[in-house]
């Protein structure tokens, strides 16, 4: 375990290469943030005002100072006060935390349940019918972009049907299912092909042929054996897309105003809140480097033959 | 066995002539579009709003009377090129760097390779979506945003390709023959890594004009009146309601287009290169 926590002190450059270049792209990008403020609450104030709130935020002073004090600020929790709401950052970016891990677990969770049936039955009727109709359908659900498949869903289940409440309203289940839906129909799509291989894989090992020699039923064989040693692998790979489908969610969540940190980010970009921007980007980039680590462990001890930390090709 | 062969062989030609055209067809009315469209897709008609689809109009009209199906075309110019344009810049970029990196190796192969590791692993559309964000609405910035994190696949792609050339003996006769570097690079090195970088270029054409259309769709990218895809859905997502059709019909141009030129990419690769799958 010496390994986690070395790989847990690389996670510290990597922040501050991250934050550091978002930092200068947001001072790049020149716009004014205070000015944005008092334009997006609809406002006009003198310029004094204006020069006033600069202090008061601290963007009067150079840029090295401002980045310093920020950093400085995270150590302790603080990252700053959103420009829009005035709120605590650090606060308001925890309370939606929660929405957006139920909604990335449930879709998850729905994955599984979708694509591991659905990736054995094309398995079992490799090159019929069933498996061509199925792969034609995943091959078509990677060409939609999320944000189709959720207008389809809202229209079908939300507005004829009228099953599932379109917009969501509050963190809750029945809002969960059409984000969530959204979320893993387009994962699903994207896997079946490999849980597909993954059942293959297993389908074709000698132990198989030997339960059908013995006169197992092949219902058994696939729901008892097979089913077991690919679901490891394949839950092994839903795993590791926790990670994008974490990113991911921006766009389902502000489409169906699912309260959660995407929803928050993305109105943090539109309304030019930096340190809102931050805030998120920060998350991300803990996420990219958690999953990576993740991925590391898990292939560690699934094969233990890759020797962690040694292992240095480029 | 020979004759199987041979028939598989014809039938991924076949394929790739189908695909390969419908992907052209698609480009040609991105292009040429514009000069055939039934009615003005900027021209109101506020006595004829959200229209039934109907033989006067394929797709209906939208909230302002405009024609949907002149608008969708319309749109294909600005989905479809600009997302040849962001897909020429990761290719070229990427290869460039790519071929840099093998081709010196060292510490300049390291910190090109830890940077595109970098933009790798990092969810793409975050990044582009705060790239977006600071360089502000546009196409062209949106594809700005998306040209940062799409070019490594193609530079780690050019790199290894570079490095299996490296050791060839054909590049020492050639260095001794006199050829320069940039001359090595274009006329000998390009030609034989050319293939699976242009397949993956292709196949990245559905996926980076879905992300065109998803920033569009918040708003990060092409602005409204100009169609573009993702922007008109976003634009009518409050008709779902009374008229679906004016919502979904720029989704199904998008699904169409991606899975013409992913069909295409597919059956490229296979021609290419018959052994992989």
């Amino acid at each position: 375990m010496k390994f986690v926590g070395k790989r847990l002190l690389q996670l510290i450059p990597i922040l501050l290469a991250i934050t550091f270049l978002s930092f200068a792209m947001m001072r790049i990008a020149g716009s004014d943030a205070v000015e944005e403020m008092y334009t997006a609450r609809g406002t006009v104030v003198s310029d004094e005002v204006m020069q006033e709130k600069r202090e008061e935020l601290g963007l009067d002073r150079s840029f090295m100072v401002q980045y310093g004090s920020w950093l400085l600020g995270i150590l302790h929790g603080d990252m700053g006060k959103s420009y829009v709401s005035g709120k605590d950052v650090f606060g308001s970016f925890l309370s939606k935390l929660p929405a957006t891990l139920l909604l990335a677990a449930f879709s998850l969770g729905l994955t599984v349940l979708i694509s591991i049936p659905i990736g054995i039955l094309a398995a079992v009727r490799q090159g019929r019918l069933t498996d061509k109709i199925l792969r034609a359908s995943s091959f078509l659900g990677n060409a939609m972009p999320g944000f189709f498949v959720a207008m389809v869903l809202m229209q079908i289940l939300g507005l004829k049907l009228k099953l599932f409440p379109v917009i969501s309203t509050g963190v809750n289940l029945r809002s969960a299912v059409l984000p969530g839906l959204t979320l893993s129909i387009s994962m699903t799509a994207k896997y079946l092909r490999q849980v597909r291989a993954a059942v293959l894989e297993e389908l074709n090992k000698d132990y198989i042929r030997g339960l059908k020699a013995r006169g197992i039923s092949n219902r058994v064989i696939l729901w008892k054996n097979v089913m077991r040693s690919a679901s490891l692998s394949i839950i092994t790979l839903l795993a590791l897309s926790a990670g994008s489908l974490l990113g991911g969610t921006a766009i389902i969540e502000s489409i169906f105003m699912w309260d959660g940190v995407g929803k928050l980010a993305v109105d943090a970009i539109s309304m030019r809140d930096y340190p809102m921007i931050l805030a998120y980007v920060m998350w991300m980039a803990i996420i990219f480097v958690l999953v990576n680590l993740a991925t590391d462990i898990i292939y560690h001890f699934m094969d233990p033959r890759i020797r962690l930390g040694e292992e240095e090709e480029g | 066995m020979m004759t199987g062969k041979y028939r598989k062989k014809s039938s991924v030609k076949g394929r790739l002539l189908v695909f390969g055209s419908l992907a052209l067809l698609l480009i040609f009315i991105a292009i040429f579009g514009q000069f055939f469209l039934p009615y003005d897709p900027y021209q109101q008609n506020l006595s004829n709003t959200k229209a039934e689809p109907s033989p006067a109009h394929i797709f209906g009209t939208d909230r302002f009377g405009r024609d949907m199906f002149s608008r969708v075309i319309l749109g294909a110019r600005t989905s479809i090129l600009s997302t040849l344009l962001l897909v020429s810049i990761i290719m070229i970029l990427g290869t460039a760097i790519g071929l840099l990196a093998g081709w010196y190796g060292k510490w300049l192969d390291s910190l090109l390779m830890r940077i595109s590791d970098f933009f790798l692993a990092f969810p793409g559309l975050v990044f582009a979506l705060a790239v977006a964000a600071v360089l502000g609405g546009g196409v062209f910035n949106a594809v700005i945003a998306l040209s940062f994190i799409g070019w490594p696949k193609y530079a780690r792609l050019a790199r290894s390709g570079t490095l299996a050339q490296k050791k060839a003996l054909y590049l020492d006769a050639a260095r001794l023959s006199g050829d320069s570097t940039g001359k090595i690079f274009l006329s000998h090195i390009l030609p034989n890594i050319a293939g699976p970088i242009v397949v993956t270029a292709i196949l990245d054409i559905g996926t980076m004009l879905m992300e065109i259309a998803g920033l569009s769709f918040l708003g990060l990218g092409a602005k409204p009146p100009v169609p573009e895809w993702g922007s008109m859905m976003s634009e009518s997502r409050n008709l779902l309601t009374t008229a679906p059709f004016v919502t979904l019909a720029p989704g199904f141009a998008i699904v169409l287009t991606v899975t013409v030129f992913n069909l295409f990419g597919d059956a490229l690769r296979d021609y290419l290169d018959p052994s992989g799958r």
